[in-house]
């Protein structure tokens, strides 16, 4: 293929485009992380401005984790996203699959009274005096069960499981294999990606936690980390660099970003591929 | 030669409960599975309907939902949030970001989807790709804290080398001149490079022999952008618009919940966080639980109309 002169350049413009994007989306988190581990002295050398640190302290990262509502928020954090993504994962499985199957007599109407919620929705308030009604308020899980199924991972994870050859579970069940056996012995193994994909959704939603901590958990010590995060954060907004602090709380605040943010960014370049399936999978049936 | 009856042996479907007890017997375990999923569908999304009422009643939370007695006129919550001052600004709040971010968000992931599929080293474009993706999944929190750490007033990054060229510092986050246009930012820095992934796969989807075809008569690859890949990609941006415009009533609850102060409320107080606020902060379930059925009705309206406008154009044009 010949290439003129003006695709090149073309070309050229792109690359330093989105080049220009990388930098914006990656320049700002950087930024936080190399706060967090840079001495004071070397930040005040620089203005302010360091991108790679010259020296590494773990200082700021050591105080975070001696605050005790830290602590406590993160074993809520692992707590419910751990549980809350298990239940999720088995709830909307077993949704699905039999709600899959062309042949089970009522499976229309059941799949309108559920994508029906994603039209219309009662609001807030009395979807919170049912949340208290069920005794949930101020409980761990007011986090889990008030979210349990979200229509849209329902919908993802029935048209994988609709593409399924169906030979497979009609040679099993005259092998005699259960309805459960078949779900968990043979659809399970086979939709794996899919099912690793709408349970990095369902934990990456459980992990950033907010709205609903803030309308159900009312003591600290249920607090999850987003809550305490975002306190933290308004709490030592505006306050000058100074040499005097030993470890200013600019720098804290950024080391606690950094804590609460390590498990998402460490995992992500791993399980990226995942999540792209998965909005895919949505957009092309949604 | 045999003829065909004049009558057709007319199949009798079984009644209801007939059909009802032999689908239980045969798929009972199928639908066994269903209940756990049913019930929570059915307790918490559709039986906070029942709740609804409260927007009509003198609510009292000794007496229930049941008893409490119902408010004459039966307006009267209605009426009380329109002739209250903040109501016309919440809305036009509530419209105004939506509509920024909707207008902001919209053509950027575009361009990047076509610079990045236009771009000649594919290893570098996917590097890119990957950490476009990457604010997204990071909570508002941490958004908030870093935007803090941009733009905060006394020691934010931009508002030092503002200071370093001898200007006065602009306070971004505590000002109503600047909060709508943070939140708009914001949201794009969040979903520039997930929104384009959509885009990105139509791309993919695009029939390369007629790239090949314009390449033989001399297209450039301006031209074939402009005359094969945007015309292939305006079904999937129409759609993804309509779509937007039926979420409009939305605005964002975690975004500006996270963002506010007293300071900027005026300007970026919307509809949800109004709700919260009312009904959660200050116990006027009966208010809150008023302005959000209008909401979620209005809001139902405009997703069906929209997605009713959208599957039109969906079919009509190509």
């Amino acid at each position: 293929m010949v290439r003129s002169r003006n695709d090149t350049i073309f070309e050229w413009i792109c690359t330093i485009f989105i080049g220009l994007i990388g930098l914006i989306c990656l320049v700002p988190i950087l930024y936080v992380v190399s706060y967090s581990l840079t001495p004071m002295s070397e930040m005040l050398k620089n203005g302010g401005f360091v991108l790679i640190p010259k020296q590494i302290t773990m200082a700021a990262y050591k105080e975070v984790v001696r605050d005790p509502n830290m602590i406590n928020a993160l074993k809520v954090n692992v707590f419910v996203t751990v549980v809350g993504t298990l239940c999720n994962l088995v709830v909307t499985m077993m949704l699905a699959y039999p709600l899959s199957r062309s042949d089970l007599p009522g499976r229309s109407g059941f799949i309108r009274i559920i994508v029906f919620t994603m039209i219309l929705s009662a609001g807030t308030i009395p979807t919170f005096l049912v949340v208290k009604a069920t005794g949930l308020v101020d409980s761990l899980w007011s986090l889990i069960i008030p979210s349990l199924v979200t229509v849209y991972n329902f919908i993802v994870m029935k048209a994988f499981f609709e593409g399924l050859p169906t030979d497979l579970f009609e040679s099993a069940r005259i092998d005699g294999a259960g309805e459960f056996r078949i779900l968990f012995q043979i659809v399970f193994p086979l939709s794996l990606p899919i099912i690793t994909t709408v349970g990095l959704y369902y934990a990456v939603a459980h992990w950033n936690t907010y709205t609903a901590a803030i309308y159900y958990i009312q003591s600290t010590e249920k607090m999850p980390l987003q809550v305490i995060l975002r306190r933290m954060i308004n709490q030592a907004s505006s306050n000058e660099v100074s040499a005097d602090d030993v470890i200013p709380p600019e720098t804290l605040r950024m080391a606690a970003v950094c804590f609460a943010t390590a498990p998402v960014v460490i995992i992500y370049p791993f399980i990226q591929k995942y999540f792209v399936k998965g909005t895919l999978a949505g957009a092309v049936k949604g | 030669m045999s003829q065909a009856p004049l009558v057709q042996p007319v199949y009798k479907r079984p009644p209801l409960i007939a059909r009802t007890i032999r689908a239980i017997r045969r798929y009972w375990p199928l639908y066994l599975m269903i209940v756990p999923g049913l019930i929570f569908f059915l307790v918490y999304k559709y039986a906070p309907f029942y709740g609804l009422q409260i927007a009509f009643k003198k609510f009292s939370v000794r007496k229930g939902i049941a008893e409490s007695p119902w408010y004459n006129p039966w307006y009267y919550w209605f009426a009380r949030f329109w002739k209250s001052s903040t109501s016309w600004q919440i809305v036009s709040n509530t419209l105004i970001l939506s509509l920024s971010k909707l207008l902001v968000g919209m053509v950027p992931p575009l361009l990047f989807a076509l610079a990045i599929n236009e771009c000649a080293f594919k290893r570098y474009a996917r590097v890119i790709q990957t950490v476009s993706y990457l604010p997204h999944f990071l909570s508002w929190i941490i958004v908030f804290g870093i935007a803090t750490t941009m733009l905060n007033e006394g020691s934010g990054v931009i508002n030092r080398m503002i200071k370093s060229f001898g200007g006065t510092p602009i306070p971004f986050l505590t000002s109503n001149k600047y909060a709508r246009g943070v939140l708009v930012g914001t949201d794009l820095w969040h979903s520039i490079g997930w929104s384009s992934i959509v885009y990105l796969a139509a791309i993919m989807g695009i029939d390369t022999s007629m790239y090949e075809a314009a390449t033989i008569d001399g297209c450039g690859r301006f031209r074939q952008i402009w005359y094969i890949t945007l015309p292939n990609l305006g079904r999937i941006f129409v759609v993804l618009l309509i779509t937007k415009v039926g979420n409009i009533l939305d605005g964002g609850f975690n975004q500006v919940y996270v963002f506010m102060n007293d300071r900027i409320r005026p300007t970026t107080e919307i509809i949800d966080t109004w709700v919260y606020t009312q009904g959660i902060g200050k116990m006027q379930y009966e208010l809150a639980t008023a302005v959000g059925l209008m909401k979620s009705v209005i809001s139902a309206i405009m997703v069906l109309g929209t997605n009713a406008l959208a599957r039109k154009w969906d079919s009509a044009l190509w």
